[in-house]
């Protein structure tokens, strides 16, 4: 679950949390974001790459500046994790799937085997008799 | 070499396929997903509940259930059985949401083809459909964003399912 785990890595820091809930009105610049935040904008700036990395925000340019707001492409990072998923499972599935049929030819063999081993020692004993 | 092709090149933005050889008879490959899921899904990448989830169980029937159980006891649904055609033909609902929660409400589809090539070997077809119902609830996500709640509780949620789901 990659993309989850890069979502709650993003998370994980308070600050991040808090530049989210500022985006929550609407897109903003950094300086708009860092106003009265106890952290510099740089920092600010290093937190919001991480976001946009996890995609959780976007940015675009307007004119000068650089806006920020919330990421809402959820459904196409759901998509191709799906995607992956799938791909894995189905591996999973194949090898699981051969496994079993390895499982039962052997299975057909033994008994096939023990069959004509009993026939074998029935004719011995037919011709004893 | 790649043993599961995606075909998604198909164009539609709405499904995912996917496609593999399996060297099985159809009927063993039937059974294997359908009465072993346990045996081969990856549960460490995909599961919902909060306990260790120890098996993957499809109940063999239209209407039937699909859900995960943990090593508690503990079922939590994945979606149900929309279509049973031994040993061909499998559609399940997967009624996931974005949230990782289950959502009856929720119907994409899931449909796996079983295709025998030969008496030892099948074609499994699996496609993943109705994708754009996620995209329905977009907007839902997007008022939840601009109105109500607190957005940093509504990611913390997000983020402890996450951390749920990926444990």
């Amino acid at each position: 679950m990659a993309y989850a785990c890069e979502i709650l890595d993003a998370l994980g820091d308070p600050t991040r949390r808090l530049v989210l809930e500022r985006l929550r009105g609407g897109a903003r610049s950094v300086g708009e974001i860092a106003e009265g935040m106890e952290v510099s904008r740089p920092a600010v700036s290093q937190h919001l790459r991480a976001l946009k990395a996890a995609r959780l925000v976007t940015d675009r340019a307007e004119g000068t500046r650089r806006l920020y707001a919330v990421d809402l492409r959820g459904v196409e990072a759901l998509r191709s994790w799906l995607d992956g998923f799938w791909g894995e499972a189905l591996s999973a599935f194949k090898a699981a799937a051969e496994r079993e049929a390895a499982k039962e030819v052997k299975a057909v063999k033994i008994k096939r085997r023990s069959n004509h081993e009993n026939s074998a020692n029935d004719v011995r004993k037919h011709r004893r008799e | 070499m790649k043993t599961v092709q995606t075909t998604s090149a198909s164009t539609d933005a709405n499904s995912i396929r996917k496609v593999v050889s399996v060297q099985a008879p159809q009927e063993v490959a039937w059974r294997v997903f359908t009465e072993k899921m346990g045996t081969w899904w990856p549960l460490a990448t995909f599961k919902i509940g909060k306990a260790n989830a120890v098996d993957a169980v499809i109940e063999p029937r239209v209407g039937g259930r699909w859900y995960e159980r943990g090593d508690d006891g503990s079922t939590c649904d994945w979606g149900s059985v929309a279509l049973w055609e031994p040993y061909s033909r499998l559609v399940l609902y997967w009624q996931i949401g974005a949230d990782w929660q289950h959502d009856p409400s929720l119907k994409t589809e899931l449909e796996l083809r079983f295709i025998a090539e030969g008496k030892s070997a099948t074609r499994v077809e699996l496609e993943h459909r109705r994708l754009d119902l996620y995209g329905a609830r977009r907007d839902e996500m997007r008022r939840i964003y601009d109105t109500e709640g607190d957005w940093g509780r509504l990611l913390e949620a997000f983020a402890q399912t996450a951390h749920a789901a990926a444990a």
